[in-house]
């Protein structure tokens, strides 16, 4: 019990005192989002505070980076090209281990102007520093070619996101961002991640996780189909013979 | 009115989807066919996946048809013996029809697959269609009536071994020949969501030779059994089928097919056959385009 009490004490101290670097305490304002038979999207706003050692705010301010990034998987990107002349259909393809489902940046100023390539791609900041992993051994140009691809669909479907100067930071302490889901957004764990970035170095980084998943009815309807697909399919048949016949017999009356 | 699609996973305007619906009732009301081959490409251009499109299109049409089947079978023109001949292959060649699905979305060839028979089967029987439809008008405006076609089955047909009776089509030939036609039109079901009578109704006639008094009946007896089997398959192998997008389509669509089979009784029916000649025939022509032209979208992203 001791032991834990040092713990919390020394935790605290260091969160507040500081034992030299600042600190960030993370928030956002829905630890859960539910899709509902409603659900059109979701506006999330990523907010909190960055502590100083000593509570001294430096006289240059800090800038933050905030991440939000859906669950990976494996996928397969194929590409279409004109068939002699006539039509198009999937020619080409590659297949790459980890692509972010939801990928969405924001960040203070621009991301060029706040670190180098290398710390960027260490961090995975930018749309352009996305690891995903090319699983098939295929030239590098081509790679990138499909990557670009990628991105470009994933942006037009919002889904990828990249927003700078969208940060607030108040008083060089409080800061909050707003970031914003589509309805066709994938279903998972989610990680919130912030950066407290100066003279391109990270200087603290913390995460938070949040949850998307269907609610309700949505969720019900989606595992059945998954763990009872005999039953759902009967159900489906029975609804349309129900509704067909009903109809029918409703009509008959007019 | 926004609504969320569970297993299509994105939201859509429920009065529009309602309203498609009924557009297609409307049209399988007034033209006795299905409806699968107008709901399958209007859901698709409206962004709903290929494959969750084609397998809540099929559940659509078994509630389109059930209205039909009850009428027909009310006035005695279901023949059963054929009728179940033809849901026997028809059932087959769902299950066929699932393994080519699986193995063209495997090569990634799918939607090309999709359009290119939609092209191909649409472009033909519309043509066929507009032609008949077109000599009977036009003899009938110079007063000449149409020498009435002889009905009589393909030469093919009748080499097929093993006759069976079947009395209510007027019938004696190998069921062989109805086991294959349902055979393909189950193919043709879990591959383009479509019941097929669009195809079943000229077979029926040019190649079967059945009597023109229980062909449409029988077709849709088919067509019911054939969508509700394919729904089955469709829930069973891709998970496809979306219960919310598929209540929404049914909703408008049975609806739509009570208006459209009273209007129906208005219009000359060698008018009607031309005006759904017209519709196949655009239906063809807009995915022709669409295979020609530069699509939207040049990458697609499949999970693995």
């Amino acid at each position: 019990m001791k032991t834990v009490q040092a713990l919390i004490l020394t935790g605290c101290a260091s969160l507040m005192l500081g034992n030299g670097s600042p600190q960030l305490v993370p928030d956002i304002s829905q630890r859960r989002v539910e899709i509902a038979y409603s659900f059109t999207g979701a506006e999330l706003l990523l907010f909190g505070a960055i502590l100083y050692p000593g509570g001294r705010v430096p006289k240059r301010d800090a800038e933050i980076v905030v991440v939000l990034r859906g669950p990976s998987e494996p996928i397969l990107i194929r590409e279409k090209q004109k068939l002699g002349g006539l039509i198009w259909v999937n020619a080409e393809s590659t297949q790459f281990r980890s692509a972010p489902g939801f990928y969405a940046i924001a960040s203070s100023k621009p991301l060029d102007k706040l670190v180098d390539e290398r710390t960027a791609a260490i961090y995975e900041l930018g749309l352009g520093n996305l690891q995903l992993s090319p699983s098939s051994g295929s030239a590098p140009d081509e790679q990138q070619r499909f990557e670009r691809g990628l991105i470009d669909l994933r942006q037009r479907n919002e889904l990828f996101e990249e927003r700078a100067n969208s940060v607030e930071i108040t008083a060089g302490v409080l800061y909050r961002a707003r970031l914003t889901i589509p309805a066709r957004v994938p279903v998972g764990t989610y990680s919130a991640e912030t950066f407290l970035i100066r003279d391109g170095k990270v200087l603290a980084a913390a995460t938070r996780d949040i949850e998307i998943a269907k609610s309700g009815f949505e969720r019900f309807v989606a595992e059945a189909s998954r763990q009872w697909p005999f039953t759902y399919g009967l159900a489906a048949i029975l609804l349309s013979l129900g509704v067909g016949w009903g109809a029918s017999a409703a009509f008959r009356r007019f | 009115m926004d609504l969320y699609l569970p297993i299509a996973n994105l939201s859509v305007n429920a009065l529009v989807i309602v309203l498609l619906g009924g557009a297609v009732g409307l049209l399988s009301g007034m033209f006795g066919v299905g409806g699968g081959f107008l709901t399958t490409p209007l859901l698709i251009f409206y962004g709903i996946p290929p494959t969750v499109a084609a397998a809540s299109a099929a559940t659509q049409v078994t509630g389109a048809s059930v209205s039909g089947v009850l009428a027909h079978v009310q006035r005695d023109g279901v023949d059963f013996r054929i009728g179940g001949v033809l849901v026997a292959g028809g059932v087959a060649g769902s299950i066929a029809g699932a393994g080519i699905f699986r193995l063209l979305q495997g090569a990634g060839q799918i939607e090309t697959v999709i359009s290119l028979l939609y092209v191909l089967l649409l472009g033909s029987i519309g043509s066929l269609m507009a032609r008949d439809a077109w000599q009977a008008i036009d003899a009938k405006r110079k007063g000449a009536p149409l020498p009435p076609r002889k009905r009589r089955h393909h030469p093919l047909v009748a080499s097929l071994p093993l006759r069976w009776r079947f009395y209510r089509s007027g019938l004696y030939i190998s069921p062989l020949a109805p086991l294959a036609l349902g055979f393909v039109t189950g193919i043709l079901t879990v591959l383009l969501g479509v019941g097929g009578g669009f195809i079943m109704v000229p077979a029926m006639i040019y190649l079967l030779g059945m009597a023109t008094r229980v062909v449409v009946g029988t077709s849709l007896f088919q067509i019911l059994f054939v969508t509700a089997a394919t729904t089955m398959v469709h829930a069973l192998t891709t998970q496809a089928v979306d219960i919310v997008l598929a209540a929404l389509l049914l909703i408008g669509s049975v609806t739509g097919a009570q208006i459209g089979a009273r209007l129906a009784s208005r219009i000359p029916p060698d008018w009607l056959r031309l005006f759904l000649a017209a519709i196949v025939l655009v239906v063809a022509l807009r995915m022709a385009i669409g295979l020609g032209w530069r699509p939207d979208e040049i990458y697609l992203v499949e999970p693995l």
